[in-house]
């Protein structure tokens, strides 16, 4: 029996979790994937919002705001890089320049700090490579770049640290309140006991809270497609390049990431299939297109990968997080689309806050505020080299060519608390697989790897849990 | 660290034929640096035959091949470090390296040769649209997982684009058991060479598609069925001619690019044409000392070739040294070659007559199939050559072989262009 169960392991199930963690508590999380950061989490624009776009007074807004101020100390104490580039939200007609006051001034009304409304010659200054069209733009310099993986997984390792369980490949089939006052949830791994459920079930939280309640809760999956291009034109901009948001959301946009590529996209495209992340050709071919309406020479052949990410888009897009009015001791935390990501700190928090009050919670003596990173190798010096690999040879063998990872950091991936199970859990914690070869060289000596620390056959490693094996026998004959 | 005269980054076919001809070529200071655990680069997968015809006039494997190279290497007594990542190449020819016995070390050298070889196209790189679960593999990945770790990635096989590789994965799934179910080329030709066409795809009979590409991918978790489509002249899909194959694994082989991340970032110049460095005569490149060779110059149809290649690297190598590492002469005795009208590219882009061999192999490759059509040489506006071909093809690299004496007859020469002709 719990206190608390969190179902989900994305970016807001681990934020509750992590938040949670600080308090005299028994929370499991419990997570149908097999890593953390498997959903939505792991396709998006990899932004922290400045904050501007949400509708003045929403929850949107207030969350928005509130993460993207506690997201520095956070990046600190998780040891994750965070880097506020600054967005940009770019205007190329003229007679649209009243659009960008709108949303300057919604923006001071939900306490954006340092807006300012740019005209065409400061734009272009401060990035020459956008459309010669572009009439002005409205900076936020709060606007900021964050890896969602990195800052997922190290809230989950922080969580874990200070006591949360997490069960992965656990998925939540029904739920019931039992006569004990508890919450039943039956899962394809055993059954489950909680005093409260927190429902941070991305896409499928509709499924689970209408597990528990009569007011039917509907989630659109709102599709985007993105394209990854190469760290070589990584700085093509160097702000979040926007374009004026339209009922569809934030539109295309261009970025560096944090870790120097280039990102390109989404679109907005309304699926109704939980499992739709497959990218369309046309999907591809209209971000290139949106995008170069704001960006020239937009380097395309540079792309190295492109995905699709699912929104869990709700149609009044408002987060809805609080307990359900026919279901006491069960929260949502549902509807989290963008700006789900800056905001997962503020959800986070809020979420604690109310069960603090609640459930009268006691905080711990002894929590751990911060985690430590795996050991980066890159931009060290010689010197600094050389210590780590005296110390442990296996910083000396680099198996990631393109992303210069090395072994040490992918058994520190491996071995450190909810370490990596699968090459996908490898790359999203090292980055290794991420490069412009795409795991081409890397992924049969990472096998090697997880094969020897796990002690699983070849067979048995997979790109990402489940029935995603690599390969399926040995050849013939005696090997 | 100790210091060398050469250092050699890869220690695949390229790196091995050039520390081979410099060190038969006087120096000793030569040091090979291969991040594998054993040197051969691609050939020690590579375990069909094929390999030697031009260099040994005999059929070998790939590992035989390697071996007659790495054979020499030993008992030449050439030193090579392995599992040695060279992290960075500065512009004065300092090479930073790693590997877990020395940690991160230095060599400052007096000549460079880069012989890193080239990757695969990956499926991102091709926009291939649909879900991206396991069992989509770059051929030469498989041919990793199949030759060297003795593993099967799957039962059924389409593959995406006819490249060597492809078409030899194609042959050897099969020969494990697999059931390859088509070959897919976006081109109305076939990327590979027509040998690895007859003796891989159509002794088996697997189909060659040409004008088409993947559209769609199935499978969350793992390569469900892959659908495929006709393109029409602008490569785009054309409604209505899809074919769905159920299938366990898409193989691509859509093309290799040189790895010049390391070239780049010492300031070598690059071609955009082969992706590789702009090299003269002696295949050195803007950075005098710096020398390319192999795959990672431009993407060669057989090893033979690269061996032919990387033996002058080294050649020219000991040569640079020998005569004082001095910069090449001024630009006014440099003659600049040129492809145009169906040929794409050449090797090398400069001449300086006077550091030339008696006889330049100039080799290219051309833009689409041309049939019985010539190969014209123009010496600035005077055509030179004109040799007929029966057949040319993307696939297979051309070459024509100019003489020292004839370049030295035409004073002033300023220009020599390769052209495909009609007549």
């Amino acid at each position: 029996m719990y206190d608390v169960i969190v179902i989900g392991a994305g970016v807001s199930g681990c934020a509750v979790a992590r938040w949670l963690s600080r308090y005299e508590l028994n929370v499991c999380v419990l997570e149908k994937c097999e890593d953390v950061c498997e959903g939505t989490s792991k396709a998006n624009s990899a932004i922290v919002h400045a904050g501007f776009d949400a509708d003045e007074g929403s929850l949107m807004a207030k969350l928005n705001v509130r993460g993207n101020e506690m997201m520095d100390d956070l990046a600190k104490d998780l040891d994750i890089p965070f880097k506020r580039n600054g967005s940009m939200v770019v205007c190329i007609h003229k007679d649209e320049l009243d659009g960008l006051k709108v949303l300057y001034e919604r923006g001071v009304k939900n306490g954006v700090k340092g807006l300012k409304l740019l005209s065409k010659e400061e734009v272009l200054e401060l990035e020459p490579n956008l459309s010669e069209n572009v009439e002005g733009a409205l900076l936020a310099p709060t606007g900021g770049i964050i890896c969602p993986f990195e800052l997922t997984i190290a809230m989950a390792e922080n969580a874990n640290e200070n006591g949360v369980e997490f069960r992965f490949n656990t998925r939540v089939e029904d739920i019931k309140k039992g006569e004990d006052g508890l919450w039943h949830l039956r899962t394809n791994n055993g059954e489950y006991k909680a005093k409260y459920v927190v429902n941070a079930a991305g896409v499928y939280a509709d499924k689970i809270h209408n597990m528990v309640s009569a007011d039917k809760m509907h989630i659109i999956e709102r599709r985007g497609d993105y394209c990854l291009l190469d760290k070589e034109v990584g700085g093509h901009v160097s702000h979040t390049i926007f374009p004026q948001p339209t009922k569809y959301g934030k539109g295309v946009l261009v970025t560096p990431t944090v870790h120097g590529n280039l990102l390109v996209g989404p679109t907005a495209i309304d699926i109704e299939n939980k499992e739709g992340t497959a990218t369309t050709a046309e999907g591809i071919d209209a971000l290139t297109a949106k995008a170069s309406e704001n960006v020239r020479n937009l380097p395309m052949r540079n792309v190295i990968t492109s995905f699709a990410g699912l929104r869990a888009h709700l149609e009044q897009h408002e987060f809805v997080i609080g307990e359900v009015k026919d279901a006491p001791c069960f929260i949502d935390v549902a509807g989290i689309e963008s700006p789900g990501l800056s905001a997962s700190p503020a959800i986070g928090e809020m979420v604690s806050e109310m069960l603090k009050e609640k459930m009268s919670l006691k905080e711990k003596e002894n929590w751990i505020s911060t985690r430590k990173g795996i050991t980066r190798t890159e931009g060290l010096s010689i010197e600094e080299m050389n210590a780590l690999i005296k110390e442990n040879p296996a910083y000396g063998t680099i198996v990631c060519r393109c992303e210069s990872i090395t072994e040490g950091e992918i058994l520190d991936a491996i071995h450190r608390p909810l370490g990596a199970r699968s090459l996908d859990g490898v790359k999203r914690r090292t980055r290794a697989g991420m490069g412009r070869c795409q795991a081409g060289f890397c992924s049969p000596r990472t096998m090697d790897i997880l094969s020897r620390e796990l002690g699983l056959s070849y067979e048995e490693i997979t790109k990402s849990g489940g029935k995603s094996n690599i390969v399926i026998e040995r050849t013939k004959g005696e090997v | 660290m100790k210091t060398y005269d050469i250092v050699i980054v890869g220690g695949g076919p390229a790196g091995l034929a050039a520390a081979v001809a410099a060190k038969e070529a006087g120096n000793d200071s030569i040091l090979i640096l291969e991040r594998d655990h054993e040197l051969g680069g691609i050939l020690n997968q590579c375990i069909h035959n094929g390999f030697g015809l031009h260099t040994f006039k005999e059929e070998l494997t790939g590992p035989e091949y390697a071996y007659r190279f790495i054979k020499q290497v030993l008992d030449l007594g050439i030193e090579y470090k392995l599992n040695t990542m060279v992290m960075d190449i500065s512009a004065e020819k300092i090479v930073t390296a790693m590997n877990r016995e020395d940690g991160m070390f230095q060599i400052p050298a007096k000549a460079v040769i880069l012989a890193m070889g080239c990757r695969e196209r990956s499926r991102g790189a091709l926009n291939i649209p649909g879900y991206r679960p396991a069992g989509i593999f770059s051929a030469g990945t498989a041919q990793r997982l199949v030759n060297i770790e003795g593993y099967m990635p799957g039962r059924e096989v389409v593959i995406l684009g006819s490249g060597d590789i492809g078409l030899i994965m194609a042959r050897r799934m099969t020969l494990e058991g697999a059931k390859v179910k088509v070959v897919a080329e976006l081109m109305p030709y076939s990327g590979g060479l027509k040998r690895n066409i007859v003796q891989c795809l159509d002794d088996y009979g697997i189909p060659l598609k040409l004008s088409h590409t993947v559209v769609d991918i199935e499978g969350k978790e793992h390569v469900k069925a892959v659908t495929i489509a006709e393109v029409g002249p602008d490569r785009k899909p054309i409604p209505g001619t899809e074919e769905r194959y159920t299938c366990d694994t898409l193989l691509l082989s859509c093309g290799l690019i040189p790895e010049n991340e390391l070239s780049r970032a010492a300031g070598v110049k690059m071609s955009t044409v082969t992706s590789g460095p702009i090299v003269n005569e002696s295949l050195e490149t803007n950075i005098p000392g710096v020398f390319a060779c192999g795959n990672v110059l431009h993407v060669h149809d057989l090893v033979d070739y690269v061996s032919e290649e990387a033996k002058r690297a080294g050649q020219n190598a000991v040569k640079y040294i020998n005569d004082g590492c001095k910069l090449p002469a001024a630009e006014d005795k440099v003659i600049e070659v040129t492809a145009t009208e169906g040929a794409r590219y050449t090797v090398p882009s400069t001449i300086n007559v006077d550091r030339m061999d008696d006889l330049l192999t100039v080799r290219f490759r051309v833009g689409d199939v041309y049939k019985n059509s010539f190969v014209s040489v123009y010496f600035d506006d005077e055509r030179i050559m004109h040799n007929q071909k029966r057949i040319l093809a993307p696939g297979e690299m051309e070459q024509i072989v100019l003489r020292k004496s004839q370049l030295q007859e035409h004073e002033g020469l300023k220009k020599i262009t390769v052209k495909i002709e009609k007549e």
